[in-house]
């Protein structure tokens, strides 16, 4: 296959990132606009998936406009003994979309562990928390939930540097 | 939301075909047409179920990324949270019920750039930033299984 030099790579991490294009031939689209075969193009997708660079592919939903209202962002002081056990226990929960450790900043941040979970509901993620604390006995973790009340952006990342683009161009 | 549009979100968070026209390949494993699928995709985007149809990358694989807190005075949160979208990097931002009220996700192609990002979104802004980088992570995002709620009855 042929493989893309490093700046093609960035060009085509750029490119895709703003999303693949709702044409019949997507692949092909990017290939032209970057000077690629369409090949290449679908070869170091491949690749990219396969070595966890891209960790899923497809349809990126924005949770806040199907009703998801309710999105909770779940922190907790837990011991550093204890924070692969409790981390386990949470992301085997279905309610859980993403479990990070994170550093403490004292004396304003006293929390380590983040999860969070998504509903439509207020009251139905506060009862999934709390069913969260039952189950795994974690009443004597320190926590705290934070509820978003506004969602003032929600896009892909840009990780390719768009100065490359512009030099390239 | 039509049952196509269920359909395709409950199937393809991930997975999406690789093949030269991959809507097609959708379209045939949903008994639809290829421009059904189009129509559906580019219709869920214009609403904004979707955000866009494309890879999720790895932050840490990808370049580097860092999710961020800042506590701003509640009348002046909108007029911040609109600043520090103005940076390209900035994916994610949230206003949320807490002393730091304001949460956003800056990416950046590396280290260097993203602690470039970071000290000028918190120039511009105009507060101090609380960085809190990943150390690790223990679930992967694989898309989320949608609870529909139920159609309306029509009687």
């Amino acid at each position: 296959m042929q493989q893309l030099n490093s700046r093609q790579c960035e060009a085509l991490k750029l490119a895709i990132q703003q999303g693949l294009p709702l044409r019949p031939q997507p692949y092909l689209s990017l290939a032209q606009q970057l000077g690629l075969s369409e090949q290449a193009v679908i070869d170091t997708l491949q690749q990219w998936q396969t070595s966890g660079l891209i960790k899923r592919f497809g349809m990126v939903v924005n949770h806040h406009n199907i009703g998801y209202r309710a999105n909770a962002m779940v922190v907790w002081d837990v011991p550093e003994d204890q924070v692969e056990q409790v981390a386990g226990q949470f992301s085997a929960n279905d309610a859980v979309t993403l479990c990070y450790q994170r550093p403490r900043m004292l004396p304003h941040w006293p929390y380590n562990l983040f999860c969070m979970i998504h509903g439509r509901q207020r009251d139905t993620v506060l009862q999934q928390i709390d069913a969260l604390v039952q189950r795994h006995d974690l009443q004597h973790l320190p926590h705290d939930v934070l509820f978003s009340t506004k969602q003032f952006k929600q896009c892909g990342g840009r990780y390719a540097d768009t100065r490359i683009d512009a030099r390239y161009g | 939301m039509n049952t196509l549009a269920r359909q395709l979100i409950d199937r393809y968070q991930k997975g999406l075909p690789l093949s030269p026209r991959p809507y097609q390949t959708m379209a045939d494993a949903l008994g639809v047409s290829e421009q059904d699928v189009l129509d559906t995709l580019e219709e869920l985007q214009q609403q904004r179920v979707i955000t866009r149809v494309g890879p999720v990358f790895d932050h840490a694989k990808a370049g580097a990324s860092c999710l961020v807190a800042m506590s701003v005075p509640a009348e002046e949160l909108d007029a911040v949270a609109a600043q520090v979208n103005t940076f390209a990097g900035v994916n994610h931002n949230y206003a949320r019920e807490h002393h730091f009220n304001l949460w956003f996700v800056v990416t950046a192609r590396d280290q260097n750039d993203l602690q470039h990002s970071i000290a000028a979104i918190e120039q511009a802004a105009g507060y101090s930033v609380m960085p809190l980088p990943m150390e690790r992570s223990f679930h992967i995002d694989l898309g989320f299984k949608i609870d529909w709620e139920p159609q309306p009855c029509n009687n």
